[in-house]
């Protein structure tokens, strides 16, 4: 077929998908070499004039060697990282239904928000007369979160989650201390279909870790809870929902084991996102969470951060929150930055999780987030991520098998591989093959308690539409498997930047940074 | 809502698919007498609009460090970000992905993350570094773990120019982990006796350069009884911009470098979030905390990136992690990888030049005014200032007049005796203009 302008419109051979290009790549998916390959080591993006001769007052610490380090003029800079982003899959992309990291949409009027000269181009020691918008953002953002948690205070500063699980822990460690206890009272229980980070931190601070099996229903027992607890016993860190996307029914009676052995509650928030204005955790016994702020309240995950992990805490913990938090006086907001200034408020500080006053940028684009939905649309939004994972879980349960039964889950639901037996498909290959079909893989291997779990958390963000392309792709690649299909997976990725990537290899020989052929060739003789 | 796609009509089709009548049929596992009747109490839904007017209004209940002549550093530093890079990290693919766990699908966050790596290697001056901490203090609490993992003894010994911060962070670390922690009386002017302190029971030196104070300190001789004595040297950095322009930590015998990577690409966010950097020797590698990025191939030999030596990560390892970090920095990596990639060397040994022009055009400004003295013998871009009265509220005066003086010690160290010292920061971003009006400013004060 031609156009009026005589121009093809039809190709004019049939379409090969394989067709090696001189230069590799092929059309919007270029081989882009690293920064130091193509940069030069006089060359800067950045124009600054030279300063006036003077003498410097560095006091014989001048800097003798090179640093090694080539320079890049701006367009080659933004064409090298424009270049690497399209290598890239995010939310913007398609659905990305990694359970317990909760991909949901990050709204751009936060990222303009938190850009407001008042919020990014503060600095954290100002005078606090200079800073009193910064503080009312923390003061409002704690308000919200102990409002929605039902607890009675919050630590702001951890980093993100896993800093959040150590300053709850530590809030836990000090009150334990505070009671004389520190000798005899070291044991944390963590059931087995925890996150790492649980048992992680509480080894971090010389807690005993004894794990708690989860009974065949995915949840965990509270007659167990009570065998195990006992006067050594400090807490239990309890994820709820729990990481297979179930409710912990009996969360209540476990709460009332630990705390009738005299240990505390350590809740893992990672997702509170399901139960946000359905349930409380501090009406369920609850004495400390961390919150992912950059999971429940949508601040973007950014290739692995920046996120931010508050800490809200029970009446009992409470005074032993670390430093620095926000008191709203008579005459504006005051920051209590040291041990002894807490002190002098009646609280028992346990010392400090960071320099200055932990993540402001991500609580801006969280305070946003909040507003926005305000305390209906917060309830609606964990409403549709569970009626969205249900809807999966619904449509999928005649073919991929379900560990713990065809029942109501959370907001992700969790698959195993009994399915997959004897199919030459593993969970991995199955994962690598919705890479093909534009999809991010689920979660896989993770809860550890089931065998090739594949974790999928569609969130609030997605449209009907785009679950029912999602779960007719899934059931077309299930049927794949089934009809014995397996290049399709084993060999998958066929489609994405790299074909699959040879993790063995990289730590194998570990090659953790560039060097320049001449030295790589020198180092290996 | 409108971040919420599901129509009424949706919800009541799926519910029906699911084969339930109602929404809470799907939360029948939450005790019935725990699940919420009515709304929290607080505000409902509101538009773009009204969210950015009430924030807005938060915003301008701050004085922004461009809005007036900005001195303010301690930790954090005001310095210029080409406009290419907040563009640039804004990028969809960028702001909107994972942790790269599926590699095939994320090799722009993998590449960037080497490079990363590599630069932050170069910069200190030592073998490896991981893909990033939280930031400079949460480094330096990881780094003493991990000093006491390699040496197997659990004392540390803190100079008493470590950011007061950074040794309280590290203090409640090691009360928690039951390990030992001195930490030095402050030390304005680099004259403490940290040698005399090192003995074969010590795990490891924690030692920052450019100090606290803004002293810059040789760190040989400390490195060299440390190595005698079976310990290592930690060292700590919170201005990153400094290594442009001195001697690195790991030519001069540093094992661990930590600091803060702020001042390369990020904005000053009230503190945080900010990019922690640590690096290390090479035999160190499988001790150190967080992610690191190695180079291997794909299945067709084509070169590519993965996350690697994960055996050390709390997802693997779980209660035998060599840490529990997850989340890092990943967006204010690509901010600092940026940045330094379009400063290079070059740019950045002349920003760093200029900073400390800058700063010693100041210090010679200050020193000339009556009663006012600068305590550095050398510094990079910030200096200790001993002023005839309250440094607090000398500040606080200045502040009124719309200068950002810097911050007075008494805020981060209250009893040391160091009432009357303030901490002065100068970078690129300070211009004569700036500088005139805080030595108006200071002697107009002074004068009251």
């Amino acid at each position: 077929m031609l156009n009026r302008q005589g121009r093809p419109t039809t190709p004019g051979v049939a379409a090969q998908s394989e067709h090696p290009t001189f230069t590799g790549n092929k059309a919007l998916s270029q081989i882009e070499p690293l920064i130091f390959e193509t940069g030069r080591l006089e060359t800067t993006g950045v124009d600054y004039e030279a300063p006036r001769p003077f003498t410097s007052r560095l006091g014989g610490l001048e800097r003798q060697s090179e640093i090694g380090l080539p320079g890049l003029s701006e367009p080659e800079a933004m064409r090298h990282y424009v270049r690497l982003s399209q290598k890239n899959y995010g939310i913007d992309t398609g659905l990305f239904p990694l359970g317990s990291c909760t991909m949901k949409h990050n709204p751009r009027l936060n990222e303009k928000i938190a850009r407001m000269p008042g919020f990014s181009d503060v600095h954290p020691l100002q005078p606090v007369s200079t800073i009193q918008g910064a503080l009312e953002v923390m003061h409002t953002l704690s308000h919200w979160l102990m409002e929605l948690t039902g607890m009675d205070a919050v630590a702001l500063s951890p980093k993100a989650g896993a800093h959040g699980e150590l300053c709850g822990m530590m809030a836990i460690k000090a009150a334990i201390a505070a009671k004389g206890e520190s000798a005899t009272r070291n044991v944390v229980l963590v059931p087995d279909s925890a996150h790492g980070t649980n048992p992680a931190t509480a080894a971090l601070i010389h807690f005993i870790v004894k794990p708690v099996p989860v009974r065949e229903d995915g949840t965990v027992d509270p007659a167990v809870v009570a065998s195990l607890a006992g006067p050594d016993t400090a807490a239990i860190m309890l994820t709820n929902p729990n990481t297979c996307g179930l409710f912990e029914k009996d969360v209540v009676a476990i709460a009332d084991a630990i705390h009738a052995a005299g240990g505390y509650f350590y809740a893992d928030g990672a997702n509170f996102n399901a139960i946000v204005g359905k349930a409380r955790p501090g009406d369920l016994g609850v004495d400390a969470m961390h919150i992912n702020l950059h999971k429940t309240f949508s601040t973007p995950h950014g290739g692995g951060g920046p996120g931010a992990g508050p800490v809200v805490l029970s009446e009992l913990l409470a005074p032993f929150a670390p430093v620095p938090f926000v008191r709203h006086t008579e005459v504006g907001f005051e920051l209590v930055e040291s041990e002894a200034d807490a002190a002098n408020h009646g609280a028992h500080a346990f010392g400090r999780m960071t320099a200055f006053h932990g993540q402001m940028g991500m609580y801006v684009r969280a305070l946003s987030y909040m507003l926005s939905h305000g305390a209906d649309g917060l309830r609606q939004a964990s409403e549709d991520a569970v009626l969205n994972a249900n809807y999966v879980r619904a449509c999928l349960a005649d073919l991929m098998s379900l560990p713990f039964g065809n029942r109501p889950c959370m907001h992700e639901v969790l698959f195993d591989d009994a399915w997959l037996k004897d199919t030459g498909v593993t969970t991995l290959d199955f994962a690598k093959a919705m890479i093909d079909e534009g999809y991010h893989p689920m979660t896989v291997y993770f809860p550890l308690v089931v065998h090739g779990a594949m974790l999928i958390e569609p969130t609030e963000s997605e449209s009907r539409a785009s679950l029912d392309l999602f779960i007719a792709t899934l059931r077309d690649l299930a049927m794949s498997v089934k009809r014995g299909e397996t290049e399709r997976f084993t060999g998958a990725p066929y489609h994405a930047p790299v074909r699959r990537m040879d993790e063995t290899r990289a730590a194998r020989n570990p090659i953790l940074k560039y060097t320049p052929p001449q030295a790589a060739l020198e180092a290996a003789e | 809502m409108r971040y919420l796609p599901l129509t009424s009509e949706d919800r009541s089709g799926m519910l029906a698919k699911i084969g339930v009548d109602q929404i809470d049929a799907l939360f029948a596992d939450i005790p019935s007498n725990k699940l919420l009747k009515h709304l929290p109490k607080l505000p409902l839904h509101k538009g773009e609009l009204e969210v950015e007017r009430l924030m807005g209004r938060m915003s301008a209940r701050s004085v922004a460090a461009s809005s007036v002549p900005f001195f303010v550093g301690a930790g954090a530093y005001k310095h210029h970000i080409p406009a290419t890079v907040d563009h640039l990290i804004q990028r969809s693919e960028f702001l909107t992905s994972y942790t790269p766990y599926q590699p095939e699908i994320a090799q722009g966050t993998l590449q960037y993350l080497f490079e990363f790596q590599t630069q932050v290697a170069a910069l200190t001056g030592m073998d490896v570094a991981n893909a990033s901490m939280y930031d400079g203090s949460t480094g330096c609490g990881e780094a003493v773990l991990m000093a006491h993992r390699i040496t197997k003894r659990n004392k540390a010994i803190l100079s008493g120019g470590l950011h007061p911060h950074y040794a309280d962070v590290v203090q409640t670390l090691s009360d928690m982990a039951q390990a030992e922690c001195v930490t030095l009386p402050p030390d304005v002017v680099a004259s403490e006796d940290i040698l005399s302190q090192i003995d074969n029971t010590v795990s490891c030196v924690v030692v920052q350069t450019p100090d606290f104070f803004g002293n810059l300190r040789d760190l040989r001789a400390i490195a060299d009884k440390c190595h005698a004595n079976g310990a290592l040297l930690i060292a700590v950095f919170t201005e990153v911009m400094s290594l442009g322009l001195i001697t690195p930590p790991g030519e001069m015998g540093a094992d661990i470098v930590v600091g803060e990577g702020q001042s390369i690409g990020n904005a000053l966010n009230f503190g945080g979030p900010y990019v922690g950097l640590f690096a290390t020797k090479s035999q160190y590698v499988r001790q150190m905390p967080g992610r690191l990025c190695g180079e291997t191939v794909d299945a067709d030999g084509t070169r590519g990136f993965v996350l690697t030596l994960s055996t050390r990560e709390q997802h693997i390892r779980r209660d035998k992690a060599t840490s529990n970090i997850c989340t890092n920095s990943g967006l204010c990596t690509l901010a600092f990888t940026i940045h330094m990639s379009l400063l290079g060397q070059a740019g950045l040994k002349r920003v760093a030049e200029i900073n400390h022009a800058n700063a010693v055009k100041l210090v010679d400004q200050l020193s000339a005014i009556k009663g006012v003295s600068v305590l550095n013998q050398s510094f990079f871009n910030e200096f200790a200032v001993r002023l005839p009265g309250d440094a607090a509220h000398i500040v606080e005066q200045l502040a009124s007049r719309h200068v950002m003086a810097g911050v007075p010690v008494s805020r981060l160290l209250p009893h040391a005796g160091l009432d009357d010292v303030v901490l002065v920061a100068n970078t690129e971003v300070n211009s004569d203009e700036d500088r005139q009006a805080f030595v108006d400013a200071l002697k107009e004060v002074l004068s009251c």
